[in-house]
């Protein structure tokens, strides 16, 4: 019986002999397209559209950057949690210098960027070299980045830079999926340019985390850190470029969230950081380290978007519904987890 | 163990830290110790001054700082759902006073019935926490992120987004002053907290237990102890201290409001253990220095509020002075500057 399980035949096997990534990306893709076939039975058509789905490919590719960063830092073992706030402080940022300063859009990419590395060089430095705890050296990031967003400047505003605003109401039509709207009129489906860069990002980055030296590094250090450093791996430099990724992708992240909105505000992406750390988790990221895909990262985040929708469209319009169902899905996650790594690490122990 | 109340070493840390503070505030203005008897609106004696504000406003911290000890002491991460969890506590005490009616002439039910019910749902909220941390094995600051979006939601929703006002003065004694004591309340209410908590680890083993599990889990396992039951103990003892310091907030107002009320308290109640030369990383802890450090932090925010830095900017300076403690605690840098004293005494020898 022992035998067989450990050769293959029949669910336990697969289950023991799935590879960890492996085996969380499929749940979590799996949940996904039930969640979207769900949606389709009780919401009605509206989500057979294509353009529903650009929508929340639209409104979450600043999303879905900054949790493939933040996927990397917790692949490599450690968390951040101060992208919510440097998203926000990107975003005051630029504004202010395309509007109070008369910048121009390649100025502030440059901002955006600078920023992003700024924050992921000092934390890496602090989290690999110092060996603080990654939780309270990104939580005083958090804080540093919101308090510093007020300084820049206090009031919300929208930007009314001409070369922004025409680079912000850029649409790039998908050909083959527009729809026939009410009056008959045929309307091309469209995605924004941030989609563009976000898919770039998650492109590139599964590439790296598979193919090279690096990629490869952060899951021995996250997996475990001792057996990496006989190895040969350089643990601190390899923590390091994880908080310096994270943070970069954060900046980037924070300029396409800009481009979004449009508009500065301290109150900016605030728990993007949670929303960011739930994608992770609900796609296959396991905390501990070690385990983790970006793809699953993308389908966490459209897991978790999908699951807003479906709540606001549901008629539940108040706002405390979204951080409960958020919250409640986290939870399931972190449980379904926890129970299944444990039920795995028995079945491999018999 | 004899040096609980005894002056140590790790108290000095705090006390060095607010001697600095002292010594910043009587050069920048000498009237920062002034202390006047004077009268409020209803007549009564009331003291007043900065020094009675850092006491009084102190109080739900040094409340908190009590809690976040034994949980950091025991399970090594920190609660940082305790700000949502204050917004519940509030949101629960004013529901039970105020019954359905938001603008009540007179209590619904006993403030101490309400506090009662605060303090069953603040525990009830803290075993949530700690099941999952305890029995689920999930990292404290993670598990924790779930209350942390969540809570201020669940809070709004209990009193269906309404603001209660409660009019009956004898509500705000709990935050305000009792009529004819001239002292604020919440500092007999704090040194009540602090003789109970000083009383139960004198005379029971929870401080010894709660060291021993964050020192070592599976050899305090091995001595008999249950170290699951005892992290699930100081997640709920966390919970009663959350109610304690919920009561104390929403009376200073007698009202509520979700999304600001102990708004960032969580990173304050984390700074004050740090402070009090605590391991964040669990472990020994010492009580009185914890509690001490909460002071010092009220201390700061007073001297940043007189410097009339702006309130959503004070986490920022807050941030950077935590970064600079935790450089200064971390164990590399601890030793980089043993060796620079050694070589600096050498050479002062020679």
């Amino acid at each position: 019986m022992d035998k067989k399980n450990k050769s293959g035949s029949g669910f336990a096997g697969w289950f023991a002999k799935t590879s960890d990534t492996n085996l969380l990306l499929t749940i979590t893709i799996t949940v996904f397209f039930l969640m979207y076939i769900g949606a389709i039975v009780f919401q009605g058509k509206g989500f057979l559209k294509a353009q529903t789905f650009f929508n929340i490919l639209n409104a979450n590719a600043a999303l879905i950057i900054t949790s493939v960063g933040l996927s990397i830092v917790m692949i490599c073992g450690g968390i951040d949690i101060s992208v919510g706030g440097v998203v926000a402080l990107v975003s005051m940022s630029c504004a202010v210098y395309l509007d109070f300063h008369d910048g121009n859009i390649f100025g502030a990419i440059m901002i955006a960027v600078g920023i992003g590395l700024a924050f992921g060089v000092v934390q890496g430095l602090l989290v690999a070299y110092l060996d603080i705890q990654p939780f309270i050296v990104t939580l005083a990031g958090m804080f540093f980045a919101r308090g510093m967003t007020t300084i820049v400047h206090t009031a919300p505003f929208n930007v009314k830079n001409e070369a922004f605003v025409e680079l912000k109401d850029t649409r790039v039509v998908v050909p083959g999926f527009g729809s026939v709207n009410r009056l008959g009129n045929y309307v091309n489906a469209y995605v924004e340019i941030g989609v563009l860069v976000a898919i770039l990002v998650v492109i590139v980055f599964f590439v790296v985390l598979r193919w090279t030296r690096l990629g490869r590094g952060f899951y021995a250090v996250g997996g475990n850190s001792q057996s990496a450093l006989m190895l040969g791996i350089n643990v601190r430099r390899t923590k390091f470029m994880s908080h310096l990724i994270c943070g970069l992708l954060a900046g980037i992240a924070g300029f396409v969230y800009f481009l979004h909105v449009g508009s500065g505000s301290a109150s900016h992406a605030s728990g993007m950081e949670m929303n960011a750390i739930a994608s992770s988790i609900i796609g296959g990221t396991l905390l501990t380290g070690g385990v983790g895909n970006v793809i699953g990262t993308l389908f966490g985040v459209l897991s978790l978007s999908t699951i807003q929708n479906i709540v606001s469209s549901a008629g539940l319009g108040q706002a405390w519904w979204t951080g409960i169902t958020i919250a409640g899905m986290l939870c399931l996650f972190l449980v379904i987890q926890s129970v299944v790594m444990v039920n795995k690490k028995k079945l491999l122990a018999k | 163990m004899k040096s609980k109340f005894v002056f140590n070493k790790q108290l000095l840390i705090p006390l060095a830290a607010i001697v600095a503070l002292a010594i910043f505030n009587l050069i920048m203005d000498p009237s920062f110790f002034k202390i006047t008897l004077g009268t409020n609106s209803a007549g009564h004696p009331v003291l007043s001054g900065y020094l009675i504000t850092i006491l009084d406003y102190g109080s739900e911290l040094a409340i908190l700082a009590i809690g976040m000890t034994l949980v950091t002491a025991a399970s090594g991460g920190q609660d940082i759902s305790v700000g949502a969890n204050i917004a519940i506590v509030g949101s629960v005490i004013l529901r039970v006073l105020c019954g359905t009616n938001s603008r009540p002439e007179t209590l619904q039910a006993p403030i101490i019935v309400a506090f009662l019910v605060a303090c069953v749902v603040a525990m009830l909220f803290g075993a949530f926490n700690g099941i999952l941390v305890a029995y689920f094995n999930i990292q404290p600051m993670v598990a924790t992120l779930i209350l942390f979006t969540a809570g201020r939601s669940i809070a709004a929703w209990i009193n269906n987004n309404e603001l209660p006002i409660i009019n009956e003065p004898s509500f705000g004694y709990f935050g305000g002053y009792i009529p004819g004591i001239a002292i604020p309340t919440p500092v007999f209410i704090t040194i009540i907290c602090v003789i109970v908590i000083m009383l139960v680890l004198k005379f029971t083993t929870l401080g010894l237990y709660t060291q021993s599990v964050g020192i070592n889990e599976k050899s305090s396992r091995l001595n008999g102890i249950n170290p699951q039951m005892i992290k699930f103990m100081t997640f709920v003892i966390l919970g009663l201290c959350v109610a304690v310091a919920g009561l104390i907030k929403v009376s200073r107002l007698s009202t509520i409001n979700y999304s600001v009320i102990a708004k960032d308290i969580e990173m304050d109640a984390i700074l004050a253990v740090a402070l009090g030369g605590n391991a964040l990383s669990g472990g020994k802890f010492n009580m009185a220095a914890s509690i001490l450090g909460a002071y010092v932090i009220q201390f700061l925010t007073t001297t940043l509020y007189k410097m009339q830095v702006n309130s959503e900017a004070l986490s920022a300076y807050k941030a950077v002075v935590v970064i600079i403690l935790v450089v200064l605690s971390a164990p590399i840098v601890r030793d980089k500057l043993k060796k620079f004293m050694e070589k600096f005494k050498k050479k002062e020898v020679a």
